[in-house]
């Protein structure tokens, strides 16, 4: 089945290449994309989320504001009623070498669902989207 | 000679205006007060025998007509998240011509539907989620909208995959369900044609009737379309022209009434400087914005609350309590008007300016700023307009301003708000004649003349 998910890169990052190239895989996938492109407020992601009825939000972040641009976004789909949406983020979310391990707990515990480190595949988060989606 | 009658139904005053479209030229134009409650043709004859004393022609064959009596075409427009598909909605209805009474979004509650009741729309159009997108919310209304004690023509423009259902579910209460396409198909993308095209097709078959301006479709061809409607008309004509004649160019007109200010945006509004990211809903070249809480008269007082009493009483100048009375006198006679210089009169002249400034402003886009460390990137939401070389005033407040030069001056770019996109360098014009209304009518089937006539009336100022 079609899953429709909503796809962007957060705050104001302007970095939009990744984001064509993971519309273009998570379209191939069979996902319907809800593309807002570079530069998306959580307000937008939120409101499109509703909007199109979406049981996943893929947030990316490549300027290394990432931890500060995905703070409250979980309590704000709680706030409007989506708290079931899974949430994941990927890119390169934080500035430097900070070990991913550390990224990774920073974000689960800001209530995001899956977390990918700089370089991942959108393969990957294709097959978990898939699994994560099917018992909804 | 080729004589034609443009007659527009207004709230207040029938407007008419004789036109002989084989020179083509402007024969004349008068007025009387509307009749809708007894009989529609007795204010219509009245200012036609005007037009007779001025003219010496009392045949006319060949009559179009809009109107806006009887309240205008009311509409309620319903959506999901408010800034998507309830904001696409609105700007559906709103060019279509239509005067909003109120917007509603998420799901409707029992007091909400009680109030729609009362407020009884002419057309109520019901959209939500993107083509595709949400069911939930949108069903939910639905079933809600079965247990109104009201009917009337409903539009349904949402999510397309339950437009069956919905159909379903309103008809088997009662409901005439019109099906147009979805207002907001993909995220942030308007799509109102459809829309719109149908809400005008309901104006002919049913509000026109309903409103009990029928009486007069013996002695006219039919009523049109809404007035404001027959306004985009002409603006549109008169930016980009035709076959048979150039178009000035990108124009914004704004129309100060009594109670509400109109603006009518005639341009593509793409940024204009580099660097620049478009944000949010897509915006329509064609635009129409109303505000409600802007007018010369009815809405003086909200108008007043805008900028503040004591701003108002210096920019006069008076004192505070001076114009606190002359609100309250106003408030019993609001039809009182006057044309020598005086309070009231300068009263009417800063609210008419105060009216064009915040209208414009609403109406135009905004920029906002992001500074990053490689460098600064603008996001645009909305239209910009800075490039825009044309500025049109309309209405009566503006018509009989002191000084209009200055009054339409209040829709130019402020170094001081640097953020909001209106026109940088305008020509100003005013519509002094008052024909942009009987224009549109009458460019349904004289492009060319309508053309003409309003280069020639439309002054620079
Ligand atoms: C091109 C570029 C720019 C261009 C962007 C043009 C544009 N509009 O796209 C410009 C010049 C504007 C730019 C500006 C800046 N950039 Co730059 N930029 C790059 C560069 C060289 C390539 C980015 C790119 O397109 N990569 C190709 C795409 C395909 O890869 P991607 O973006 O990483 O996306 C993939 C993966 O990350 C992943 N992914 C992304 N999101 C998600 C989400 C999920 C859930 C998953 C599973 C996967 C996933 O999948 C994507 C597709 O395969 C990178 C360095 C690099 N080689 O990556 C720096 C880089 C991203 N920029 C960087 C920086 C710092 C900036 C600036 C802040 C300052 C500067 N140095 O210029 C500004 C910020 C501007 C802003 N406000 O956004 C840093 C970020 C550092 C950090 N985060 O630690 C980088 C890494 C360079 C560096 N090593 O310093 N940049």
């Amino acid at each position: 089945m079609s899953h429709t998910i909503v796809l962007g890169v957060i705050g104001a990052d302007v970095h939009a290449v990744g984001n064509k190239i993971l519309h273009y895989a998570y379209t191939q996938a069979g996902f319907f994309v809800v593309n807002l492109g570079v530069m998306v407020s959580q307000e937008e992601f939120v409101q499109a989320a509703i909007e199109s009825e979406a049981k996943a939000i893929v947030v990316s972040s490549l300027y290394g504001h990432g931890e500060i641009d995905c703070r409250g976004l979980r309590e704000k789909c709680i706030e409007a009623g989506l708290e079931n949406i899974k949430l994941y983020a990927g890119g390169n979310l934080v500035v430097g070498k900070t070990p991913f391990k550390e990224v990774e707990e920073k974000f689960i515990a800001m209530g995001f669902d899956r977390v990918y480190p700089p370089g991942t595949d959108p393969k990957t988060s294709v097959d978990d989207i898939n699994k994560d989606l099917a018992s909804l | 000679m080729k004589p034609i009658l443009c007659i527009d139904f207004g709230s207040t005053y029938t407007k008419v205006v004789g036109i002989d479209v084989d020179e083509p030229r402007i024969l004349g134009r008068t007025q009387s007060f509307t009749t809708v409650k007894e009989d529609i043709n007795i204010g219509l004859e009245k200012a036609i025998e005007k037009l007779a004393t001025m003219t010496g022609i009392s045949e006319w064959p060949v009559r179009y007509a809009c109107s806006s009596a009887a309240g205008g075409l009311k509409m309620i427009a319903i959506g999901l998240v408010p800034q998507l598909t309830m904001e696409a909605a609105k700007r559906a209805a709103l060019s279509a011509g239509a005067k909003i009474l109120k917007t509603y979004s998420y799901e409707l509650n029992e007091s909400e539907l009680e109030e729609i009741a009362k407020l009884k729309p002419d057309i109520l159009l019901f959209t939500g989620g993107i083509d595709g997108g949400n069911q939930k919310v949108v069903l939910h209304n639905a079933h809600q909208l079965t247990k109104l004690t009201i009917r009337c023509p409903l539009v349904y423009a949402g999510n397309k995959a339950i437009r069956d259902q919905v159909k379903t579910i309103l008809s088997e209460h009662d409901w005439k369900v019109h099906v147009a396409d979805n207002v907001m198909p993909v995220l942030n993308e308007l799509k109102i044609d459809s829309a719109r095209a149908l809400i005008r097709d309901i104006f002919l078959e049913h509000i026109v009737v309903a409103k009990g301006l029928s009486k007069v479709q013996s002695t006219i061809d039919n009523i049109l379309m809404p007035t404001p409607s027959a306004v985009l008309l002409a603006a549109e004509l008169l930016a980009y022209g035709h076959i048979g004649g150039k178009g000035i160019g990108e124009l914004l007109i704004v129309d100060v009434g009594g109670a509400t200010t109109d603006v009518h945006s005639v341009a593509e509004g793409h940024p204009t400087q580099s660097n620049v990211l478009m944000k949010g809903l897509s915006d329509l070249k064609i635009k129409r914005t109303v505000e409600g809480d802007l007018g010369a008269r009815y809405s003086l007082p909200s108008l007043v609350e805008v900028v503040g009493i004591e701003g108002i009483a210096a920019t006069i100048p008076t004192s505070v309590e001076v114009v606190h009375q002359i609100l309250k006198d106003l408030e019993a006679h609001p039809e009182s008007f006057v044309s020598e210089p005086g309070l009231l009169k300068t009263l009417d002249d800063v609210a008419a300016e105060i009216a064009v400034k915040e209208s414009v402003t609403r109406h135009a886009g905004t920029l906002e700023v992001h500074y990053t460390p490689f460098g600064t990137i603008y996001q645009q939401t909305g239209k910009d307009l800075s490039h825009v070389h044309h500025v049109i005033g309309t209405g009566g407040p503006l018509i009989y301003h002191h000084n209009i030069r200055s009054a339409l001056r209040a829709a130019q770019y402020d170094p001081k708000n640097p953020f909001s996109l209106k026109p940088t360098a305008p020509h100003y014009y005013l519509d002094k004649q008052y024909i942009l209304a009987a224009m549109g009518l009458l460019s349904i089937h004289y492009p060319k003349q309508a053309l003409t006539l309003m280069k020639e009336a439309i002054i620079e100022v």
